[in-house]
This record gives structure tokens, C-alpha cells and sequence, in this order.
């Protein structure tokens, strides 16, 4: 069984004491991060992105992933116990699970959403594992032009998830895109953009966009109105499901695991969008859809499974492909090529250990993360009670530092300066950031396959219709832009995020 | 019918039409090449003219809006100030001055630009921060920072 050697492969990679100690810190960090509000793990993993450097590869990419989905996990305990999504995917479970912390279950639903998260990560870590091969040796035949066409179709379906106006997302994406045309031309070594400085000759710094947009603009929109937090539960007990309850959690649990999977596949954040989808499945398929909105358990267990599962399968494009799926997944990116390996479909070749112990930290990490949250339930409350006046200048310390690190260079803390503030305007006016920041990842290899496809086919664009992966590429872009206006699912979409504003 | 202009739209319009001025601008200056061999100067070009068009969309759509928006809230010029001065300052005086100083004053200047922090309580969360920064930074994960930088050596 190639399979089982080669999970067997990824728990030797594992199960080395350093590995085993990142991973719980990555676990650790994402749980805290995913807990306090205003914090995500998009601006942790940039800011901690620089301090990997002197990590062993594997050992980097375990922590990252673990910060990642421990933050899927952190974000619903705030979800359930103030009201308040912790993380943008569990803005469904603070519907019904914030309900029932109000009638004094929080205890059972924190114990559901860890429970359904980790049913969900066992099984979706088996899906990557299965489907990741397959699809590394498919994407091995993949040219030029399917490239071109595959970074497209991340490109458009990020948008569809973007809330607020698509035109303004499509704006962010190509602001993004011309941000990451700065830096000398592949082909002729021209500087571009640079207007003189040096610093810019290699590109703008990936981790100096991602804290200004998404930490430092963040910080500067809360404080336009701050408030204190209003923490409901103080004490959590009674944190195990009766017998009813497990009865009533199983189909939800399962039924999210499917649909976060697929989903999670998706570019654009699927993870978000499978949380969202699977309530409304519940809530469809219940037989007491009036519960709904009230204290459903069945509310909080099928979204939370569902984005667990997709969080973890949206690392399929980013590691069978080197697409990534959302911006965290563009910072895992980041975090290869800072090791030096270039992500895409020969990482699973020439990196076995790499990638088969990214696959199993995951489930072990999801293990770990049931015994971080629900025995230790207790310490996630008291950091709620953590002020946000101390909370930001923590953020701002910790974001200098860490910038300033990767290359000594102060250029790249200014960067931040800049970058916040066009964050702040952009977002205040209602443009979404994580388009911007896709695009600017995606920027420089969109462009190196569009010119690569175009000596190609001598200069005519018809390549990408005529070649029939690309042409479905496309089309399944077009398809997805074309959904996102549909009237009926812009309804629902503004429905989904209006919890979030 | 009347009108109620989206003045998020416009302003954000108008931002869109400025990058893509400012870029397609400077991509005039490089070499265009043909669409068989592309020169630094095509794409960014194209993508320039797109936004342009994305931009002036966006504007337009922002006249003829027709629900009301919520006013823009209040922009926190002290918080702006105080918070970007301080991460600038960090860049400017980390080397000269080290870590432990240049870290103190940045997180003092940020932590005063919420409301609710007082001078004391901003110096009490820079002091903690300092420490805990240089504790995790240099001595634990050996960073190379100097704690204190030549400015402050004599």
C-alpha cells in the first residue's frame, strides 16, 4: 500500500521532538489568535513568516499549517461565547452557538465544535492525502497555458467571495496585480516601478503587504469605534454531549465533513463559503428548522465541521499545484520559497518527507488542538477578558520586529506604513483586501505564464480556448463570476457576511 | 427618481483610476514589445488600462446609486498619526538605537493612540511588551538585534 508507506513516511517526519514541539506551538499560537478578536492568522503567519528563516523546512510549514487551522478552532470559541467571530469562518456558528451559551450550554457547544472539527480534519487529512498524488501528477502535464488559465480561475473565485461589490473586488485584484509587477522583468532584468530605490529592485516584501493591509489597516478601522467586549460565560462547565445530543450531531458532523471537503478544494476561501453552505443544508434538512437561530446544536456542528474540513483540503491547490487557495495559503507559499523550494506538483517528488509530514502534523495537530481547547477551556476565557488597548500595540511590536528581521531593512517597515494606510482608505471604502493580496501573489507567475503561453502559440491569445484544460479553466472562471452577480446569491452572500460586519 | 450618491464608490473609483494612471504612466516608459514577445511594459500596461475602466465603472455606479449608505465614520487621525509614526520610528531607530529603546517608544507611541490607554498605562504595556519581546526575539530565538545600538554607546 503506497499509501500507508507514505503516511508512515509522514509520522517518522512527525514524530521527532522538534517537530512534535512546533507543531503544538503552531497550534497554540493559532488557537490564541484565533480566539482574540481583531487578530488573524493571515497577519500571524506574516508576521511569524520571517523567524521560520532558521527553521528546518518542514519544520516551518508544520507550524504555519498548525497556526492556520488551530485558528478555525479558536475563532468559534469566541464565536459561541461573545457573539463575535474570532476568524471570518465561524461567523455561521456564533448564530446558534452564541444562543446556546446564552440558555448555559456553551459548555456543549464548545464541545461540539471540537468534537465536529475533529472528526472533520481526521477525515478531510485523509482526503488530502488520497486526492493530493492523483492530482501533483496531473498537474505535472500541466503547461503554460493551463497555468495561465488555473491562476485565473483562483483569481475570479476568490471574488466570489469577497463580500460587498464584485467590481470593487475585480479592482483589488489588478491593484494586487500591477503591486506585484514591482521588481526587475524576468525576462530583461528591467527594474519596473522601482523609481529609484534599491529596495524594490527584488519586489515589494510580501510579509510588509500582508501585516499594512491586513494588521495594520485593521487595527486603524478599530480604532475608529473602540468598544469593550462583553464576555458572557466566565466559567464554562459541563463539557460533555448527553446521549441525545451526540444522536443529534452525527449527521451534521458527517454531512459538513463532505461538503467542507469539496468545497474546501475550491480556490477563493472555501472554507468560509462551506460553513455558510452547510448551515443552510442543516437547517433545510432538519425537522425542526424553527430551532434554527435559537440554540440548534445541529447549527453549530455542521458549520464548524464544514470549515475545519475545508480548511484543511483548500491545502490541496496549494500543494499539488502551487496555487494558492486564499491568502493564507499565499503566505505558505511564501514560506516555501523563503526555504528555497519552489511549491508546485514536483514538491511531492522530490520532497516526500515534506510533504507527507505537513499532511500527518495536520491530524496530529487537530489531536492536539481537542486536548488544547476543550480541558483547557478555562484560559481561552480569560484571554477574552484581554483588553484590545493592550491587545494592538502587542500586534504593532510584534509586526515591526518580525518585518524588520527578514532582511535587516528598514525599507520593509516603511513598506508597512504605506501599505496601512492605503488598507485603511481601500477598506473603508468598501474593498475587500484579500483580493489584493492573491493578486499580488499570484502577479508575478500570471504574467511569466501568459508570456511563456504567448511564445508558445506565436503571439495568439486563441491558445487558451483551444486547448481543452484551459478552456475549462476558464470557463469554470467565467462560470463563477457570472454566479457571483446572479441576484439570488448576492442575496445570500450579503445575508452570510452581515454577521461578520 | 432620486439620487443619493455612493460616496464610498467614488472615492474608491477615483483611487482605482489613480493607481492605474500612476502605473500605466510609468509602463509607458518601458519597452511594450508585441504580444508574441512581451516586454516588461505589455502587461502592466493591460492591466492598468483594466483597472482604469474597473475604476471608472466603479465611479459611475457611485453616481447613480441609489440606496442610502451609512455616513463614513469618523477617521481616527490620532490613532493614524500616532500608530504609523510609531512603526516609521521603528524603522528609523532600531539599528541606532537597539531593540530594547526603539521597541519601548514605539509600543508607548501606539499604545496612546487608542482613547483608553492613559500615559502610565501606555509606558506599564511598552515596559511589558519590551521585555517580552526581547525575551522572545533575541534571547530565544537569537535574532540578530542589538539590544541596545551604537547611538547609545559612549
Amino acid at each position: 500500500m503506497d499509501l500507508l508507506a507514505n503516511l508512515a513516511l509522514g509520522f517518522e517526519t512527525v514524530l521527532t521532538p522538534t517537530n512534535l514541539l512546533y507543531c503544538f506551538v503552531g497550534c497554540l499560537l493559532g488557537t490564541l489568535v484565533g480566539v482574540l478578536p481583531g487578530i488573524g492568522p493571515t497577519a500571524t503567519i506574516a508576521m511569524l513568516l520571517p523567524i521560520t528563516f532558521t527553521f528546518e523546512p518542514v519544520t516551518a510549514l508544520i507550524m504555519l499549517a498548525g497556526i492556520y487551522y488551530g485558528a478555525q478552532y479558536g475563532g468559534s470559541t469566541t464565536a459561541i461565547l461573545i457573539n463575535l467571530p474570532g476568524e471570518s469562518s465561524s461567523a455561521v456558528t456564533a448564530i446558534d452557538g452564541y444562543q446556546m451559551a446564552r440558555q448555559g450550554r456553551a459548555g456543549a457547544a464548545l464541545a461540539t465544535a471540537a468534537l465536529g472539527s475533529f472528526f472533520a480534519g481526521t477525515v478531510s487529512t485523509l482526503v488530502l492525502a488520497v486526492a493530493a498524488p492523483p492530482l501533483a501528477r496531473a498537474a505535472l502535464n500541466f503547461g503554460a497555458p493551463e497555468y495561465f488559465s488555473l491562476i485565473v480561475l483562483g483569481l475570479l473565485a476568490s471574488i466570489a467571495l469577497a463580500h460587498g461589490s464584485i467590481l470593487k473586488a475585480l479592482g483589488m485584484i489588478v491593484i494586487g496585480l500591477l503591486l506585484g509587477m514591482v521588481g526587475q522583468d524576468i525576462y530583461t532584468g528591467t527594474p519596473r516601478f522601482t523609481f529609484g530605490f534599491f529596495e524594490l529592485y527584488s519586489g515589494i516584501n510580501f510579509v510588509s503587504v500582508a501585516v499594512g493591509v491586513f494588521g495594520v489597516a485593521e487595527i486603524l478601522r478599530n480604532l475608529e469605534h473602540e468598544t469593550t467586549r462583553e464576555v458572557l460565560v466566565r466559567k464554562v462547565s459541563n463539557l460533555w454531549l448527553s446521549r441525545e445530543d451526540f444522536r443529534r450531531i452525527v449527521a451534521p458532523v458527517v454531512r459538513g465533513t463532505v461538503l467542507g471537503s469539496i468545497l474546501g478544494i475550491l480556490p477563493g476561501g472555501g472554507h468560509v463559503l462551506s460553513s455558510f453552505a452547510s448551515y443552510s443544508l442543516e437547517k433545510r434538512s432538519s425537522s425542526r428548522p424553527e430551532e434554527f437561530g435559537t440554540g440548534a446544536i445541529e447549527g453549530v456542528a455542521g458549520p464548524e465541521s464544514a470549515n475545519n474540513a475545508g480548511a484543511q483540503t483548500s491545502f490541496i491547490p496549494m500543494l499539488t499545484l502551487g496555487i494558492p487557495a486564499h491568502p493564507v495559503m499565499a503566505l505558505m507559499i511564501g514560506a516555501f520559497i523563503i526555504q528555497g523550494i519552489t511549491p508546485g506538483p514536483n514538491v511531492i517528488r522530490d520532497e516526500p518527507a515534506l510533504f507527507w509530514g505537513i499532511i500527518v502534523s495536520m491530524w496530529v495537530g487537530n489531536l492536539m488542538l481537542v486536548m488544547l481547547n476543550l480541558p483547557l477551556i478555562g484560559v481561552w476565557v480569560r484571554l477574552l477578558t484581554i483588553p484590545y488597548r493592550v491587545l494592538f500595540p502587542a500586534i504593532i511590536a510584534f509586526a515591526c520586529i518580525g518585518t524588520y528581521s527578514i532582511s535587516l531593512n528598514a525599507f520593509d517597515v516603511y513598506a508597512i506604513v504605506v501599505f496601512g494606510i492605503l488598507g485603511y482608505v481601500l477598506i473603508k471604502f468598501g474593498c475587500e483586501p484579500a483580493p489584493l493580496l492573491l493578486g499580488f501573489v499570484l502577479g508575478p507567475l500570471l504574467e511569466e505564464h501568459l508570456r511563456r503561453a504567448m511564445i508558445l502559440s506565436r503571439g495568439d491569445p486563441m491558445i487558451f480556448l483551444e486547448r481543452p484544460i484551459s478552456a475549462a479553466l476558464l470557463a469554470c472562471a467565467v462560470a463563477a463570476v457570472l454566479v457571483a452577480v446572479l441576484p439570488a446569491v448576492r442575496k445570500r452572500r450579503d445575508e452570510v457576511f452581515v454577521e461578520e460586519d | 427618481m432620486q439620487h443619493r450618491k455612493s460616496v464610498r464608490d467614488i472615492l474608491s473609483g477615483q483611487i482605482f483610476i489613480g493607481i492605474a494612471f500612476a502605473f500605466g504612466y510609468a509602463a509607458t516608459g518601458y519597452e511594450r514589445g508585441t504580444a508574441l514577445r512581451m516586454g516588461p511594459g505589455y502587461f502592466p500596461l493591460v492591466l492598468a488600462g483594466v483597472l482604469g475602466v474597473i475604476g471608472l465603472a466603479v465611479v459611475i455606479r457611485g453616481l447613480l446609486a441609489r440606496e442610502e449608505e451609512p455616513p463614513l465614520e469618523r477617521v481616527p487621525l490620532r490613532g493614524i498619526v500616532l500608530l504609523l509614526g510609531a512603526i516609521a520610528f521603528f524603522g528609523m531607530t532600531v539599528r541606532g538605537l537597539g531593540l530594547v529603546p526603539a521597541l519601548f517608544l514605539t509600543a508607548t507611541a501606539s499604545a496612546l493612540a487608542s482613547r483608553n490607554n492613559s500615559l502610565l498605562r501606555a509606558l506599564l504595556i511598552a515596559a511589558a511588551l519590551t521585555f517580552l519581546c526581547t525575551l522572545i526575539f533575541i534571547v530565544g530565538l537569537g535574532v540578530p538585534l542589538a539590544s541596545f545600538g551604537p547611538w547609545l554607546r559612549f
